[in-house]
């Protein structure tokens, strides 16, 4: 099992950076050609979400991400906030989209959580097992070249 | 890619034109180059999402932002997307029935009125 692990500041230039990282690893690890693009917006939005919760909370912790890609490529974006923060995570009926009363950061907040579970089959958003904070997993198939004969 | 902008009028149109990623670090700038447009006079604008290679959720609070602000001035906004990945983008938040979407620049500013959504999906 190969393993990368990244830890960033929360800051919004370093988002990209992980994208880029998690698109190269899943590259690698054999995910489908077809499935990077999603792969590519899925880490995005999982690490763009912890950053917003660190400043949130006024946290300056790393924000962690680690990529493993035994039988499938396994994405873990780990923040530090406390827990109730991840309570309430909704899809946005579009009525509600453009509401005046909806404030920019609920919006983006329920158009991420949108668009992670529109793009990943494979999610879950659990607590971490040691402290405060909340894991956010992604999971995609992977193909290998067949072994030669 | 960086994020670029640069704007053009186009029969009654502001037509941005974006180019590069659009996400938590750079939609900043693209909030930023709307709310100018709007406050300098500019009542019906256009995104055009042509060279756009990347958009998150930031981008498209950012879009939303913009489409209320014209709304309550009573203008218009619409945005210009052809391709799938970015459409799918709009579909899977449901946000394209929220954005009066169009295939080319042409189409969207040959609309006078298209406040109430008049767009059609690309």
């Amino acid at each position: 099992m190969a393993t990368v692990r990244l830890s960033f500041s929360p800051a919004p230039v370093h988002v990209r950076t992980a994208r880029l990282v998690g698109v190269a690893v899943a590259r690698r690890a054999g995910v489908a050609e077809e499935l990077l693009d999603e792969v590519r917006l899925a880490i995005g939005e999982a690490c763009t979400r912890a950053v917003a919760l660190h400043r949130q909370y006024g946290l300056s912790d790393l924000v962690l991400v680690q990529m493993s890609d035994s039988d499938s490529y396994m994405v873990s974006v780990i923040d530090r906030a406390p827990i109730e923060a991840s309570v309430g995570l909704a899809k946005l009926p579009p009525d509600e989209l453009a509401d005046e009363s909806l404030t920019d950061e609920a919006l983006t907040t329920g158009v991420g959580f949108a668009l992670l579970a529109g793009f990943v089959d494979d999610l879950q958003v659990r607590p971490v097992e040691d402290g405060a904070g909340t894991e956010v997993r992604m999971v995609w198939p992977v193909s290998r070249p067949q072994k030669q004969r | 890619m960086e994020l670029s902008l640069a704007t053009r009028i186009i029969a009654g149109h502001t037509v941005l034109e974006v180019g590069g990623e659009v996400d938590v670090y750079t939609a900043p700038r693209l909030r930023e180059r709307l709310v100018e447009l709007v406050d300098g006079g500019a009542r019906h604008v256009v995104v055009d999402l042509g060279r756009v290679d990347f958009l998150d959720s930031t981008g498209l609070g950012v879009l939303v932002g913009a489409l209320k602000r014209l709304r309550a001035a009573n203008g218009s906004f619409g945005l210009v997307c052809s391709k799938e990945p970015l459409l799918k983008i709009f579909r899977i938040t449901a946000l394209d029935q929220v954005f009066p979407i169009f295939p080319s620049v042409e189409n969207a500013t040959s609309v006078t009125d298209d406040r109430d959504g008049g767009g059609s999906a690309a």
